[in-house]
């Protein structure tokens, strides 16, 4: 079902997030946050061979964050970590079938959280092999 | 599914009674009551007086001191903007609470582009304006003072006869916005001391697209629309027959029924707000406990998001409002318009947090059932949102000793 400007897929990922969760031992976690309507949202990345075998989040948020959230979740596992930094916010919305223009916001937020575990990621890396 | 609406303070169902007083007006009298040499006119006009009587008897005011308008939002604009064009040579100074209706807040922007100075007057965390702060705001030069009788998101009932009180003293009109407690508890124009009064008839289980603003004998307003000379001049246009007799009928329902009314529901309400209290963690009511409307509970609970209350409330068939930025504005064009809540903001909640607000608002069906029901399904819904919730797992990490991940 859809509700009010909320599309099926949206309402689906809402009720049933995908991925919700921890990793205990990530790779990689990125945190952003929206201050002007109070979202945040936590990504947790595991990456071997430079690929996101795992995913998991938590986030704050309206039903746009969440499902946006879960649906960023489904989408970089299995990439690699070069495919991921390049999903956007608009592949985000477009995979749940649209957002309202006023929740595209939470779509960006799923874009930098990937980015910022990714970031997160790569720094870890970087520190292992200075060691 | 069952479903409960608990949104009353946004409107309220047509009262049978009332619908079936308008309907006659669409079909066997459908006469303008300014042409009333024939007997449709008659009829109309008649009609239109009739509730003018019942609408003033619900406020204590005298029928000539009531003009029916389009609604609340009209009302407040009419008296703003009427008292500023009409008392100009006098001041251009106006007091009002920050916690105002858009209607009145939005309708001072234009005067204040034409040289008017605003003084908004602060809240305390409760709601409350504090009279002494208004009689401070008050200056040689102010011409009018604008206090809502109660605030429909947080439900807190302003001190309004005190207000009344200290502006008749200083000489300076005073504007009440009653549209959320018009019908709900009592109004008398004289004991607060008001000048103009706004009414809207869908917040009384009333038609949508009626209201009226109550103008005292003596006091001046200029209209807003040019044109024919219906209610006294105030407001020209032919008058909505049908949706004033509804309004009459609910004004004269709600003389009879208000008090056991406002009884039943501030009893519904209480037992609404020591059941969530009860079973809801961290929750946070907002507004004044006791002056307060009736049946009106509002609040906010840590670590879940109001949108996404909402939307599980209405999955289990309960509607309910948010203050939330975010499901206030779902048609926002775009993320400019989400900003959170101006009346939460005033009261001290922290912006993020003012996403996070409910309002259940009972109206006179409700039932101790369905309040039951609520508080049942409550902790459930929290507690999903909590599971997603970043800042909840750092929450109970903290509980149990541990660190941030």
């Amino acid at each position: 079902m859809s509700i009010g400007p909320y599309s099926q897929k949206v309402m689906e990922h809402f009720m049933n997030p995908r991925n919700v969760g921890e990793i205990e031992d990530a790779s990689g976690v990125g945190e952003v946050g929206n201050p002007a309507c109070g979202d945040m949202m936590r990504l947790y990345i595991k990456v071997e061979d430079g690929i996101i075998t795992d995913a998991k989040f938590r986030t704050f948020g309206c039903g746009a964050a969440i499902a946006s959230s879960s649906m960023l979740t489904e989408m970089i596992k299995g990439k690699t970590v070069e495919e991921a930094l390049k999903i956007t916010n608009e592949a985000v919305a477009e995979a749940l079938d649209g957002l309202p223009p006023a929740k595209i916001h939470c779509s960006v937020m799923a874009e930098e959280a990937v980015k910022k575990a990714i970031e997160d990621y790569l720094q870890k890396q970087k520190e292992k092999t200075g060691e | 599914m069952r479903k409960i609406f608990f949104d009353h303070i946004s409107t309220t169902p047509v009262d049978e009674r009332v619908l079936e007083a308008m309907l006659p007006y669409f079909r066997e009298y459908y006469g303008n009551p300014s042409s009333h040499i024939h007997e449709q006119g008659q009829y109309a006009l008649r009609a239109v007086d009739g509730a003018r009587e019942k609408v003033a008897g619900l406020i204590g005011a005298t029928p000539d001191e009531v003009i029916f308008t389009s609604g609340a939002t009209e009302s407040n604009n009419l008296a703003i903007k009427g008292v500023a064009s009409a008392y100009a040579h006098r001041g251009k100074h106006i007091v009002v609470s920050e916690i105002e209706h858009f209607s009145v807040l939005n309708a001072l922007m234009p005067l204040m582009n034409r040289g008017f100075e605003v003084t908004y007057v602060r809240v305390d965390e409760t709601g409350l304006v504090d009279p002494d702060e208004v009689r401070r705001a008050i200056r040689d030069d102010t011409i009018l003072v604008s206090v809502m009788h109660a605030n429909a998101e947080i439900g807190t009932i302003e001190p309004v006869e005190e207000i009344g009180k200290l502006t008749r003293e200083r000489g300076v009109l005073f504007h009440c916005d009653a549209a959320a407690t018009g019908g709900k508890i009592p109004i008398d124009v004289n004991r607060m001391n008001v000048d103009l009064l706004t009414l809207s008839a869908h917040n009384m289980y009333g038609p949508k697209g009626v209201g009226a603003l109550y103008v005292r004998d003596g006091v001046r307003v200029d209209p807003l629309l040019d044109g024919g000379f219906q209610e006294k001049g105030l407001r020209a246009g032919t008058e909505n027959v049908p949706g004033i007799v509804g309004f009459g009928k609910a004004a004269e329902i709600a003389i009879d029924e208000m008090d056991a009314d406002a009884e039943r529901l501030r009893h519904l309400g209480k037992a609404l707000w020591d059941g969530l209290a009860r079973r809801v963690e961290h929750i946070h009511f907002t507004g004044h406990p006791e002056k307060r409307l009736p049946g009106h509970v509002s609040f906010w609970v840590e670590f879940a998001e109001g949108e996404s209350l909402l939307i599980f409330l209405n999955l289990n068939g309960v509607m309910a409002a948010s203050g939330s930025a975010c499901s206030s504005n779902l048609k926002a064009k775009d993320e400019e318009e989400l900003v959170a809540s101006h009346v939460l903001k005033a009261i001290g909640v922290p912006s993020d947090i003012c996403t996070g607000s409910i309002t259940f608002s009972l109206g006179k069906w409700n039932t101790r059932e369905e309040v039951d029901y609520v508080i049942d399904i409550m902790p459930g819904i929290v507690k999903r949102l909590w599971d997603i919730s970043p800042a909840y797992a750092d929450y109970i990490r903290q509980q149990s000793g541990g660190q941030k991940s």
